[in-house]
């Protein structure tokens, strides 16, 4: 074989390579074992599987339902599958200053355990951005509008 | 037009970059959200699109080399590859960066981290093949094979927000980002293509004379290079 129909096999195999192991990835369902996280009612649905393993439950912050204990810097807010009253959610406590962009509706991942009371321990919370990005609205100063939102939000916003 | 590449381009690049960030850091408005550490998105973005464009070149090339061997080709697959990772590890780091105030973490391994993770790691290894491989000729057809299985990660780089959930979030479009930011961001973003035109161009100068050095010079090079460098036995034009 002349070494360039050589060169030529050896692109040809490659590309097939590729293209399975793309092929593979794209529609594989691999997302179905590599989950980056549970939604609310998804830990919920797995029932003691959910207990006690380090896990990452996502969604978005219930509206309202953020408590901060300055005494104690604990911090309570339920996750909920989306912002609908009434989706499932789940009570998570953080002792962790949360970022700046933690407020009502924003969504967030936050990595830690589920036990048996139902409460979900978390040591890593993480907030989730849009693909949005805005200008403040006219005579709004950035984020001033988010600590209107409530009054647990401003409480977090002085500390 | 030699001139024009040493001089104009650059300095055209070097312009227009400024124009996009000046645009980006001090004539668009804040995010209502973020505030002014939106504004990194205008490094950002740009460095991860031209880190792409960059691989994707690399891809191409390989596949050219194999079916018309040329050490045009391989040069330009060398220069793509180094300029590549080195934009693409700038882009994650200033994603680090703009991540530690937003998501609350520098790093997490969300599919779209951890994809372009595995990205940088392959084409390093890309480049340090071609550094143990001394025979040019099995050089540029090995490293092209990897290039080649390589590049599935691009695909899977870009589309890893859509297809797995993710922290980071998915592409922006113009809808969902106000006009003034755009703007910036666009133009930001030419202005790092045309540095990346002008870094490819000076790199496959220097990759091209170093094979050609390689191929009609074996013995005046250093000698661990010139022992597999063969006696002028090459086949590639």
């Amino acid at each position: 074989m002349s070494p360039v129909a050589r060169n030529r096999l050896i692109a040809l195999g490659a590309l097939l390579v590729a293209g399975a192991g793309l092929g593979f990835v794209a529609f594989g369902n691999i997302g179905e074992n590599l989950v980056y996280y549970w939604s609310p009612s998804e830990m919920l649905g797995q029932g003691d599987k959910a207990y006690s393993a380090t896990i990452r439950l996502g969604g978005v912050v219930e509206p309202g339902s953020i408590q901060w204990n300055a005494e104690h810097t604990t911090l309570h807010f339920r996750v909920a599958d989306d912002v609908k009253e009434g989706a499932p959610s789940v009570l998570v406590r953080s002792t962790e200053t949360p970022p700046q962009m933690f407020r009502d509706k924003i969504g967030v991942v936050v990595e830690g355990t589920y036990d048996k009371s139902g409460v979900f321990s978390s040591n890593r919370l993480m907030v989730n951005h849009s693909n949005e990005y805005r200008a403040p609205k006219e005579g709004e100063d950035p984020r001033q509008w988010q600590e209107t939102l409530s009054d647990a939000t401003t409480a977090m916003g002085a500390k | 037009m030699g001139k024009f590449i040493k001089w104009g381009l650059p300095a055209l690049a070097l312009a227009v970059l400024a124009a996009g960030w000046w645009l980006g850091l001090a004539w668009a408005p804040p995010d209502r959200e973020m505030g002014d550490v939106q504004r990194i998105m205008y490094v950002h973005v740009p460095l991860q699109w031209v880190a792409m464009v960059a691989m994707a070149i690399n891809f191409v090339v390989a596949i050219g080399y194999l079916m018309k061997a040329s050490w045009k080709l391989d040069a330009t697959a060398e220069a793509s590859a180094e300029i590549g990772l080195v934009l693409g590890t700038a882009g994650m780091i200033t994603g680090a960066i703009w991540g530690r105030p937003t998501w609350g973490v520098y790093w997490s391994w969300d599919p779209r981290l951890t994809s372009q993770a595995i990205m940088l790691v392959t084409y390093t290894g890309y480049l340090v093949l071609r550094r143990f491989v001394e025979d040019p000729e099995k050089r540029a057809t090995w490293s092209a094979v990897v290039a080649i299985i390589g590049a599935i990660n691009l695909p899977i780089v870009w589309f890893s927000v859509r297809w797995w959930r993710s922290l980071h979030q998915v592409q922006s479009t113009p809808k969902t980002v106000d006009p003034e930011m755009t703007l910036a961001l666009r133009v930001s973003a030419f202005g790092m293509l045309f540095l990346t035109i002008w870094f490819l161009v000076q790199r496959y100068r220097q990759a091209l004379a170093e094979r050609q050095a390689e191929v009609a010079l074996p013995d005046a090079l250093p000698s661990d290079l010139a022992a597999a460098g063969g006696a002028n036995s090459s086949r590639v034009a």
